[in-house]
């Protein structure tokens, strides 16, 4: 294991140097892309605290993600904030959210589980499109140049944003290194092997499990946050079941339970899904082959892969 | 025209929603109540009955009732054929695991929808109904102190539409009577009890499996063969039934058939009365929530007896 903390620390402080290295050298289309893959891969870390250690599989974490996004675009639209304060408020509505869905949906298990996260995002989602007059529906709303200067940094300039985003999926990835060697994090893996003998050990199951519902949460909400804020636009697209389902696509394909894996599994799913969507409009039948591929022959994803076959110390 | 008609229309409307409502959702009870498992993509081969409805109709083109009649007989099979397809090359894989299924029905959900946008379009199109009177309904007011018919007065239904309820009602009792009452019926109850026991007397439980599979995706099929006369088949229409079908499963209790057709009715009757008076998104808002909420406080459903 202390062999392994020195090589997973290289690792994963190479992969972060190697983004940074890319931001100039990419050319301009890829530059875009990959900014936009780091946000949604720190939203896949999110996923992953929940679903790949915990081992809760949510069908509803664009709710989460939309409450960071509403959140902050909201305080800006309505109360007239500030990039800084609207992006708390952000954080501070993920943080609420994903508390309220914690305290209800973990009174079950399984199936049931899935099944009252998805319709709680539903109902999220369709609350978006009923309160259009401050939501503007599906429509959504651009957060104007002018609002994106972030500490006298102007967040819509592409460098910028390349930065920002490599900045949030840093903090994101470190401190999933960090928690999964805690005892947090160790206890969390404990109840997703075997939650009975967690229990039956003395931990407070119920209380670590609300603790990653809520750190869950609220990561995904600050990627919803930093995603509205960084690419200007607000719109319930974000809230509706395919946001759900895009998280646990990412993670699955990258490997459950890896701190790897949501990043791996992000920048596959994106460049598919862009390189088939030049070719047909049809392009989430990408997504749906890859999820009953990987559900078949990979269920433990392409870091998982890497682990059981070459690095056996992979976090 | 006063609140008491209009209420009168509201609830036919509702009743062909429930009618259709109940048979999707029996599908889906049916595949949770033998199989344990949770069919996400049932929505969507709702949707490919509507579409091969549709593309039956156009192929045999002649008089409507004979294009209609034939979808009525093809579309549902091959629908149950490729759910059952799908069942042994994917779910018999991952061995009916309840949360891998769900994943895996995701994925097969974006298949079916998508390959649909590929091949049919993008289009909304409508099916002929095989007939369709219109029928006014009558009403009686009080009026200068002795009671008056008044008829017709402008609302109506058609004879489409009550067929549909009839033939829907038709296809549930047939359901039954084969559950109850047939061999085949006994064989899923004695799979749906005890898996392991069923096996140890020979049953052939992977079979029972792919049969019940098609069937429930059948059930879907049918119904939505038997709306898309007065809807369009739409490649994205999946997603209303597949929500709709969950409410009332799990109001009417995971797996219980005669608790999911109260529940269709409730949800169905419901659904069509809050959408005439106050806003369709609001109904959905509400029925969402409630679905949660008994999940999370009563998760053997309001007339079910067992947890899911």
């Amino acid at each position: 294991m202390s062999g392994g903390g020195a090589r997973s620390l290289a690792l994963h402080g190479g992969v972060l140097a190697l983004l940074l290295a890319l931001h100039f050298v990419l050319p301009a289309y890829h530059h875009g892309n990959l900014a936009r893959i780091m946000v949604l891969a720190s939203y896949a870390i999110g996923y992953n605290i929940l679903f790949g250690y915990t081992g809760l599989l949510s069908l509803g974490h664009a709710l989460f993600f939309a409450a960071g996004m509403y959140g902050m675009g909201l305080a800006m639209r309505h109360a007239g904030l500030g990039p800084g304060p609207a992006l708390a408020a952000g954080l501070a509505a993920g943080l609420a959210v994903s508390a309220a869905m914690g305290l209800l949906a973990l009174r079950t298990a399984g199936v049931a589980f899935m099944i009252v996260t998805l319709m709680f995002a539903q109902a999220g989602y369709l609350a978006l499109l009923y309160f259009g007059a401050w939501t503007r529906g599906d429509e959504g709303f651009v957060i104007q140049q002018a609002e994106r200067i972030l500490w006298g940094i102007d967040l819509s300039d592409p460098g910028n944003r390349y930065l920002a985003a490599l900045a949030l999926f840093a903090l994101c990835l470190l401190a999933t290194l960090w928690l999964v060697e805690r005892p947090f994090g160790k206890v969390l893996v404990a109840i997703r092997e075997n939650e009975e003998r967690a229990r039956m050990l003395g931990y407070n199951v119920f209380a670590y499990k609300l603790g990653a519902v809520i750190l869950s949460g609220t990561v995904s909400a600050a990627a919803g946050a930093a995603y509205g804020l960084l690419f200007g636009y607000v719109g319930a697209t974000f809230a509706s079941v395919q946001y759900s389902i895009f998280p646990l696509l990412w993670v699955l394909l990258g490997g459950a339970g890896t701190v790897l894996g949501p990043l791996i599994g992000t920048l596959f799913m994106f460049y598919l899904i862009d390189l088939s969507s030049g070719v047909t409009s049809a392009y989430m039948l990408v997504a749906g082959v890859v999820l009953v591929l990987v559900t078949l022959f990979a269920p433990q994803g392409l870091a998982g892969l890497l682990r059981a076959r070459l690095w056996r110390w992979l976090p | 025209m006063e609140f008491g008609p209009h209420l009168v229309l509201a609830t036919l409307e509702g009743a062909v929603t429930a009618a259709v409502l109940a048979l999707t959702a029996v599908g889906l009870s049916l595949v949770f109540g033998v199989m344990r498992v949770v069919n996400v993509a049932h929505g969507e081969f709702f949707m490919l009955g509507a579409v091969l409805a549709w593309w039956v109709t156009s192929l045999i083109g002649g008089p409507p009732a004979l294009g209609f009649a034939a979808a009525l007989v093809v579309a549902p099979l091959l629908v149950g054929l490729l759910a059952a397809a799908a069942d042994m090359t994917v779910l018999k894989r991952i061995d009916y695991d309840p949360e891998r299924t769900i994943v895996a029905t995701i994925g097969l959900l974006y298949i079916l929808q998508q390959v649909t946008l590929m091949t049919y379009g993008a289009d909304a199109r409508p099916v002929e109904p095989p007939f369709n009177t219109r029928l006014a309904i009558p009403w009686v007011t009080f009026a200068e102190g002795r009671p008056q018919l008044i008829w017709p007065w402008g609302l109506g239904t058609t004879s489409y539409k009550l067929a549909v309820i009839g033939a829907a009602a038709a296809v549930l009792a047939g359901v039954w009577l084969v559950m109850t009452r047939s061999r085949i019926g006994l064989l899923m109850r004695a799979t749906q009890l005890d898996r392991d026991m069923a096996l140890a007397f020979g049953i052939p439980v992977e079979r029972i499996y792919a049969l019940v599979f098609g069937l429930g995706a059948a059930l879907a099929a049918l119904a939505a063969v038997l709306i898309v006369p007065i809807s369009q088949a739409h490649y994205l229409m999946g997603g209303d039934p597949l929500l709709l079908s969950f409410i009332v499963v799990i109001i009417g209790g995971l797996g219980s058939l005669p608790g999911t057709l109260v529940a269709a009715i409730l949800i169905g009757l419901s659904d069509g009365i809050i959408s005439v008076f106050f806003s369709p998104t609001l109904a959905k808002i509400l029925a969402t929530l409630l679905v949660a909420l008994v999940l999370v406080f009563r998760p053997q459903g309001l007339f079910g007896l067992r947890a899911a």
